[in-house]
């Protein structure tokens, strides 16, 4: 077997593709963050609980109702979307004329709440969630073994953050969504339910988050904690690439997970700090982000 | 940033300063000091002085906050990093106690000097999430280096010491005057730092930075003095904590702690001069109350956060003072 630049290329394809799978949730929780931050100007710090949510509501669909993977990837969005439709109507709704670092805290208080209860049920050390039949197993392409669900995910996530991209810049509903985060007011004036559009917003983008949470459940084990350190790195993604943009936060999150995976194969120690040191590179050299606009 | 600090209708309740509740906050001040020279003899002394510790890191956390204008998510940071200092230093260079501190308290400064000077290149929500991540980095580096944090148990059994090398502070009521003494000295330094001329031109620039900036400030230059001082005063607590308690763990870098000193200048009342205390009362209390429910505490934390911010932002100081229409 030939080795690359020292690495055998089997662990190195290896930790790019699971550096793939990372950069794929952080694309999709900064793509969620970014969407409900452009029109709510809410940080949703509840954004990991929600995506752990995701994950949990996975394992008690198969657990208590026997809801295969493919049923879960479909519910869960919808059910833990609904758990956000109503935080959006009955909490955030009523802080919308306060000073919006309320948002981040109000979210940041869920989020401990969140995490508490499910901490209390299911303990800390975390549940095991099996890879559905039809993706397991994998395949040889020579350089590397691509394990079918790994290859899956990254393929998914792909898939739903170009569709995200098409529904905001491309389709009719978008532009409701792109003009309501550039003057809502007037948005409004023109007979579009902006309230409406607010609260299916933050849906949406917490559904998101519950979207990569079923993705995720059988590579990491479903632990109530998965989403609080996860979304600090995201907020680091954030702040690199700026929320200006939506392809700016797909490139950045797919980016950044495939440094942090490669910094795990040829300097391990640093590969929790990596994306972190990214951002106050990124800080020196361009402030306001990769894809942002200057304040 | 003008958005940040806002109007007393709808954004974080400010403090003005006011010549006529000079006076007021003088006596308050003196109430203080004598209800911290009783307190040893009422209540158990340890619980006091960790009340007293986590005030100070709320006054700091404030400072930054109330009259700068400046959500830092990551003050868990520099308590964290001048607790191991101070801990490492007690440890293992034999430092006295006063020194022990001192030092935590100067790297915890330099430390907000490097983050402050990063974090406020972006404004608002992101110098939020920029200080939170920065912290978070810190954490890591904190646990993947045990030679000096001692990893995932912490620096344990950190002597006490003799203060000035004569004092044995093995004692807790002589340990208690010195935290008290720290805790006055902290606050009065505090309390001058917002009504000097720099606190004055702090809350212009909190108020409205494009017009600070065209009367001619180096806006930067000020909120990155009010970070490194905020630092400095937190890592004075953290320092101090360490002593008490003889320990400095992870638990002191972690985000949790950040968002709890959130939490206690959320309680109190944020943007008031004494706030900050109260809401360590309270949540110290709350927290050695409730440690039987062992997890629930995050549960009633989270909980207490979100009553908060939907029906009580003014906080308990922020509420009394607008009974006696005077800023607190």
């Amino acid at each position: 077997m030939f080795e690359l630049i020292g690495v055998p290329p089997q662990a190195l394809f290896g930790q790019v593709l699971l550096g793939l799978i990372n950069g794929s949730f952080y694309a999709i929780l900064s793509l969620g963050l970014a969407v409900i931050f452009g029109l709510l100007n809410v940080i949703n710090f509840a954004h990991g609980a929600q995506y752990m949510m995701g994950a949990f509501v996975a394992w008690m669909g198969l657990n208590y109702l026997g809801l295969n993977y493919w049923a879960a990837l479909l519910l869960a969005p919808l059910v833990v979307g609904a758990v956000g439709i109503a935080m959006e109507r009955l909490l955030l709704k009523r802080i919308v004329h306060v000073d919006h670092l309320y948002g981040l805290l109000l979210t940041f208080g869920l989020a401990l709440i969140i995490q508490g209860l499910f901490r209390n049920q299911y303990g800390s050390s975390g549940l095991p969630y099996q890879i559905p039949p039809e993706l397991r197993g994998g395949q040889n392409l020579g350089f590397m073994f691509l394990p079918y669900y790994r290859g899956w995910v990254v393929v998914a996530s792909l898939v739903v953050c170009v569709a995200t991209w098409f529904m905001i810049e491309k389709t009719k509903l978008g532009a409701y969504l792109r003009a309501a985060t550039e003057n809502p007011t007037l948005t409004q004036a023109f007979g579009i339910n902006v309230p409406l559009l607010v609260t299916l917003t933050y849906g949406f983008g917490v559904a998101l988050a519950a979207f990569a949470g079923v993705l995720a459940a059988p590579i990491y084990s479903v632990n109530p904690n998965m989403g609080a350190d996860l979304i600090i790195v995201v907020f680091a993604v954030v702040v690199i690439g700026g929320m200006g943009s939506i392809m700016g936060a797909i490139v950045t999150g797919f980016s950044l997970g495939l440094v942090e995976g490669l910094t795990k194969v040829f300097y391990p120690e640093a590969s929790a700090t990596v994306i972190f040191i990214i951002m106050v590179l990124v800080l020196l050299v361009k402030p306001a982000g990769l894809f942002g606009r200057p304040a | 940033m003008a958005d940040i600090a806002s109007d007393e209708t709808s954004g974080i309740p400010v403090a003005k300063t006011d010549r006529s509740a000079d006076q007021l906050h003088r006596n308050v001040l003196i109430g203080l000091a004598l209800l911290l020279a009783i307190a040893p003899f009422v209540a158990y002394p340890v619980f006091v002085m960790k009340v007293l510790c986590f005030a100070l890191f709320a006054l700091a956390f404030n400072l930054l906050l109330g009259y700068g204008g400046l959500l830092s998510f990551g003050h868990a940071a520099y308590f964290g990093m001048a607790s191991y200092v101070s801990a490492y230093t007690a440890k293992n260079w034999g430092l006295t106690p006063e020194f022990a501190i001192l030092s935590g308290t100067a790297i915890a400064a330099a430390l907000g000097l490097v983050f402050g000077a990063l974090a406020i290149r972006r404004q608002g929500i992101y110098f939020t999430m920029i200080t939170l991540a920065l912290a978070q980095m810190l954490f890591f580096f904190c646990l993947q280096t045990p030679r000096f944090t001692g990893g995932e148990d912490g620096i344990q059994a950190v002597p006490r010491g003799r203060l000035f090398g004569l004092i044995d502070l093995a004692d807790d009521r002589a340990l208690y005057w010195l935290v008290a003494a720290i805790f006055m000295a902290g606050l009065l330094a505090m309390y001058r730092i917002i009504h000097s001329p720099f606190g004055e031109v702090c809350k212009a620039i909190r108020d409205n930075e494009p017009r600070a900036i065209s009367l001619g400030y180096r806006v930067n230059r000020y909120k990155l003095t009010v970070f490194v001082l905020s630092a400095a005063l937190a890592g004075l607590a953290g320092a101090t904590k360490a002593i008490v308690f003889q320990l400095a763990s992870l638990t002191d870098v972690h985000w949790s702690m950040s968002g709890e000193v959130v939490l206690m200048t959320l309680v109190g009342g944020l943007g008031t001069v004494f706030g900050p205390i109260a809401g360590a009362l309270v949540i110290v209390a709350m927290q050695n109350y409730l440690a039987s429910l062992g997890a629930w505490v995050t549960v009633v934390q989270g909980v207490v956060f979100v009553i908060c911010v939907l029906a009580f932002r003014e906080g308990i100081v922020g509420v009394v003072a607008k009974a006696i229409k005077k800023p607190l």
